[in-house]
């Protein structure tokens, strides 16, 4: 489902003046930025199910509510977005208020989105109303029952917890004074709405914190989404991302791998459909400015590789729980050293995945196996089957629980119960999906 | 009728390579093959795909015989029969082809393979080629290719070590191997054991060990296309097998991925091509018609340019059926399409060593080991030995898997059931290593490939036929070859050898597996009396028509083709890139 992201060069250019007046005649290159403001939004994740076509919505998203769906938002004028003004685009994207006054669910990240500039407002409702093809395609009716399905709380909601364009704008550009970080803070907190899946929630579903200036809360880690947890983009050195460096950052945004691992779960469409597509200087901004979050967690002894694991599996010490389940199904691929292969196959030794309170992406890895889509500078799909017919809950515990502490990892053990419970989140096999990528 | 501007047929290594350049010319291109997709991600599922029985055993990755395949028979007096259980040759099926099963040999060729008619008259006379044998060049030279062979390295992840670049000798790679203007894009894989101990054997023997080139990544590697491989672990899971280390070079694995990112690129697959579609002249073509497998239903499509990249033998067929060219009469010997059909010698010898040397032959890699020259090519005199041709002899440990250990148990005459027989069976996994002599086999008169008068195929086309079997001079090379074993497995310190090598009298034999590098039948060269195709692959007949493969080699040369083949599709898309396309016609002109 949703996903996080980021955005827009033409549009730093244009911000630093160095631009050429806009030509109003020009709706060419105004819908080329537009199409880069909604690559770096990832409309497409949302309001793209698969099957439909492009921006018609369908997309379901399981609440406790119940189940909604993500609406059509091309330019059709019964079914999409088509009677829209720009004002009503901008308040509906801004503000997450319907042209009738009503409040979308925010699913819909308007709370990031409210920091968008007028200028990429101005671009991407060019961009959806000329060049998005509209589609007299209903969504799905949404599956949430009186009372519940009544929007007023939602207004309440958004009273409460959405902040308001122009001051949310004003934080966004004001933390740094570097305008590099200023860019990376826009592209993060605005349209990459990172911290939508990122963030941790409260008790009423509002991410805890919106900006860096929120608080350490910001991007340190959201919950399972789909069954895929998303880790911690600050600088704890083994949950967040402390051993990155700035190109490991800009890579992974780029192509889906580096050094460090790969990306899987939502991630992967994240960067399929957005950062992919964002410019060398904007990847570098929003890695610049992943690398000043201070780690919320400040208690983390620093992760250092131990030989040990290596060296008892190459004399075939397999006393250790979860050792032979190791050699016999993962270390063709990930070795015994657990260093994998940069870029190919990722490593497991030192790799924030593993070492997070959260096992449910490791378990559901292994139930359900995953695949890395080709990206454009990064054709190669790379596929790790599943095992969900070949392992026991146990053995999926014992294997989990090795690698969580081999290598120096040293990440508390699971136990066969919890990867009972996980079956319940667990995703398709991977494999299943007709949209898995060949290679 | 849709229509594409150019149309590929079939998706292994020399279709992928040209449908890569003609969609980077801006060319809408459509590849049909004839099997299903097939990806990593799916054969190559770990541990499944590492399964000898679903894999090599019942030949997972091959062609389906049972909706065509062809007739065989020995010598021009008799009767072929159709070929209906895979043994002596494996073509593949599926996108990827052969290039999906093969091992990852990755040779490219000795200078004087592409001359050998030229470079034999030179050394020996005219009257060295015996009656009957169509020795003829290529007519390209190696010079002329290298810049391929370097591009397809570079593409493939080829791993080696070279012994000169630009004229310079650079490493301990092998001495008889042509210069190369650059290196391997990935250092040699490194020697198993028995390969260790080949090498050091041949060194004392005096004769010149190197690592042979492999498409098996040593290294993780990302190629010209950005495509990644693995590294190699020398699982053994190579030839028969799709790699789900990602590190045997594949169309799959180092080009599709890619193309399939290219808007101007079709891949269709379960699409058996029925002919090329020629105009009333019969000099152009003007599409081809396919069979959709699954819903029986026929396909044309429109093309200004076809080319024909199936198997060898597939790619003969097609012309055959297409009626591209004059079909090869051995009889009045006119015609060029059939002509010149060759395989290749292999024999397999087995060297035992001590009890306290493990050679650990579950380990291994399709394309890794250690190989001598000294017998291949014109690397040695000929002239008191009477033959053409030769053979590399090497030590290419490509993984024994289980199956295949218990078969070939103990050795000729050993016993094949009861307590002797299992002794053996593990005496001979633990202890002993294989030898091949891989070599060259000549073109003959009497050998060739034509449509069977008789059988059809499922489709109701007549199936090819294939005459062929053993002659003289190649049997006679194969044994002075293989004798030159000997006193290397005295020097590894055998305890017991069990030579092979092919025999006078006794014939071709479909039951057993040889080796799947045909060739010929559909050849290049400079005279279209003698050749399909002329030194660009085009065919002279119809000039829009380009096919490319082993089939293009006038005879069996004694690397492992694949080299060849790639840097020949490079080759032949590289003018037509710059050539053809801006002056579309024959780019060669009598």
């Amino acid at each position: 489902m949703r996903r996080l992201l980021s955005y827009v060069p033409v549009l730093a250019a244009l911000t630093l003046g160095s631009t050429p007046a806009f030509a109003q005649t020009d709706r060419d290159a105004l819908i080329k930025e537009g199409r880069y403001v909604a690559a770096a939004s990832d409309c497409v994740a949302c309001h793209t199910a698969p099957g439909r076509p492009a921006y018609s919505g369908g997309i379901a998203f399981t609440l406790p509510i119940g189940t909604i769906y993500s609406t059509n938002i091309t330019p059709d004028p019964n079914h999409g977005i088509g009677k829209y003004s720009e004002t009503d685009f901008a308040r509906a994207i801004r503000q997450g208020i319907r042209p009738d006054g009503s409040t979308l669910y925010p699913a819909m990240p308007f709370p990031s989105y409210a920091r968008l500039t007028d200028h990429d407002i101005h671009a991407l409702y060019a961009y959806f109303h000329d060049a998005v093809k509209a589609e007299p395609l209903a969504a799905p009716e949404n599956k949430v029952s009186w009372p519940l399905s009544m929007r007023f709380p939602l207004t309440l909601w958004r009273w409460a917890f959405a902040p308001a364009p122009s001051a949310a704008r004003n934080t966004t550009l004001h933390q740094f004074s570097d305008p590099t970080l200023t860019r990376g803070a826009y592209l993060v907190e605005g349209p990459g709405h990172c911290g939508a899946c990122h963030s941790p929630r409260g008790i009423s579903m509002q991410e805890k914190g919106l900006t860096a200036a929120d608080g350490s809360s910001f991007l340190s880690g959201g919950a399972a989404i789909d069954g895929w947890v998303p880790p911690s983009l600050r600088q704890e050195n083994r949950t967040g991302l402390g051993r990155w460096n700035e190109d490991d950052i800009v890579l992974f945004l780029k192509t889906g791998r580096n050094r460090q691992g790969e990306s899987f779960g939502g991630m992967s469409d994240a960067i399929k459909h957005g950062t992919q597509h964002l410019s060398e200087g904007d990847l570098h901004a929003m890695a610049k400015y992943l690398l000043v979050l201070k780690p919320a967690d400040t208690k983390q002894a620093d992760w250092v590789y131990n030989t040990q694991t290596a060296s008892s599996l190459h004399k075939a010490d397999f006393s250790e729980r979860g050792a032979k389940i190791y050699i016999d199904n993962c270390a063709a691929c990930h070795r015994t050293d657990g260093k994998g292969y940069a870029a190919v196959f990722p490593p497991l030794a030192g790799n924030p995945v593993l070492m997070g309170k959260d096992p449910a992406s490791l378990v559901h890895i292994i139930q359900s196996g995953a695949t890395l889509p080709g990206m454009e500078a990064a054709p190669s799909a790379i596929t790790m089957p599943d095992f969900r017919n070949r392992l026991t809950d146990q053995q999926v515990a014992d294997v989990v629980t090795f690698i969580r502490h081999a290598w120096g990892n040293n990440a508390p053990a699971i136990s066969q119960e919890d990867v009972a419970a996980l079956k319940k989140t667990m995703p398709e096999r991977n494999l299943s999906n007709e949209a898995v990528p060949l290679n | 009728m849709k229509h594409a501007d150019a149309i590929v047929i079939g998706a292994g290594w020399a279709g992928s390579i040209l449908a890569k350049e003609l969609t980077e010319a801006g060319l809408s291109v459509i590849m049909l093959e004839r099997g299903p997709e097939r990806s990593t991600a799916i054969e190559g599922a770990y541990p499944d795909s590492v399964d000898e029985l679903r894999g090599a055993i019942r030949k997972r990755l091959f062609q389906n015989l049972s909706q065509s395949t062809l007739t065989i028979r020995n010598t021009i007096d008799q009767t072929a029969l159709p070929y209906r259980q895979l043994a002596a040759f494996l073509p593949g099926e599926g996108v990827g082809g052969a290039g999906l099963h093969w091992s990852g040999c990755h040779f490219r060729v000795s200078p004087d393979d592409l001359r050998l008619r030229s470079a034999v008259i030179e050394k020996y006379g005219e009257k060295f080629i015996p009656e009957g044998m169509n020795l003829q060049d290529y007519g390209v030279s190696y010079a002329e290719l290298e810049p391929f062979f370097d591009k397809a390295e570079k593409v493939f992840g080829t791993s080696g070590v070279a012994y000169t670049i630009n004229g310079k000798v650079t490493g301990n790679g092998n001495v008889f191997a042509a210069d190369r203007s650059s290196d391997f894009p990935l250092p040699p894989m490194q020697d198993t054991f028995s390969a260790q101990t080949f090498r050091n054997a041949c060194s004392e023997a005096g004769y010149h060990p190197y690592a042979m080139p492999a498409a098996n990544a040593s290294r993780p590697y990302t190629n010209t296309y950005g495509c990644q491989m693995g590294p190699c672990n020398f699982c053994g899971y190579c030839s028969g097998y799709d790699c789900y280390l990602y590190s045997k070079a594949s169309p799959n694995v180092n080009i599709l991925p890619a193309l399939r990112q290219d808007p101007n690129f079709t891949l269709i697959a379960n699409a058996h091509v029925l002919r090329v579609d020629l105009d009333s002249t019969k000099t152009k073509a003007t599409g081809v018609t396919y069979l959709e497998t699954l819903t029986k239903k026929e396909v044309s499509l429109s093309a200004d340019l076809v080319i024909l990249s199936a198997f060898q033998f597939h790619n003969v067929h097609l012309m055959l059926l297409s009626k591209i060219g004059t079909p090869y009469d051995p009889v009045s010997n006119t015609g060029t399409i059939g002509r010149n059909f060759v395989y290749q010698t292999i024999s397999s010898s087995r060297v035992w060593l001590p009890p306290s040397k493990y050679t650990n032959q579950f380990i291994g890699a399709g394309g890794a080991g250690v190989a001598i020259d000294d017998f291949n090519c014109t690397n040695f005199d000929h002239g008191p030995l009477g033959f053409i041709g030769g053979s590399p002899v090497w030590v290419n440990q490509a993984g024994m898997k289980p199956i295949a250990a218990a078969g070939g148990a103990g050795g000729g005459g050993a016993p094949r059931w009861g307590s002797a027989y299992k002794t053996d069976l593990v005496e001979t996994y633990k202890h002993s290593l294989g030898i091949d002599a891989h070599g060259s086999n000549m073109a003959y008169r009497d050998v060739y490939l034509d449509l069977d008068p008789t059988w059809k195929d499922a489709y109701g086309q007549p199936l090819l036929r294939m005459t062929f079997t053993w002659k003289d001079n190649d049997i006679r090379m194969n044994q002075y070859v293989v004798s030159k074993i000997a006193p290397i497995a005295k020097a590894m310190g055998a305890t017991k050898t069990h030579l092979v090598h092919l025999n006078q009298g006794q014939p071709f034999d479909t039951r057993h597996y040889q080796t799947t590098h045909l060739g010929g039948g559909a050849v290049m060269g400079e005279d279209p009396k003698t050749s399909a195709l002329n030194r660009y692959l085009q065919s002279w007949d119809v000039s829009n028509v380009f096919v490319i493969g082993s089939n293009a080699f006038p005879q069996g040369m004694g690397y492992n083709p694949t080299g060849a083949v790639a840097a020949l599709a490079y080759w032949a898309a590289h003018h037509i890139r710059t050539t053809y396309l801006k002056s579309p016609g024959p780019l060669v002109k009598l």
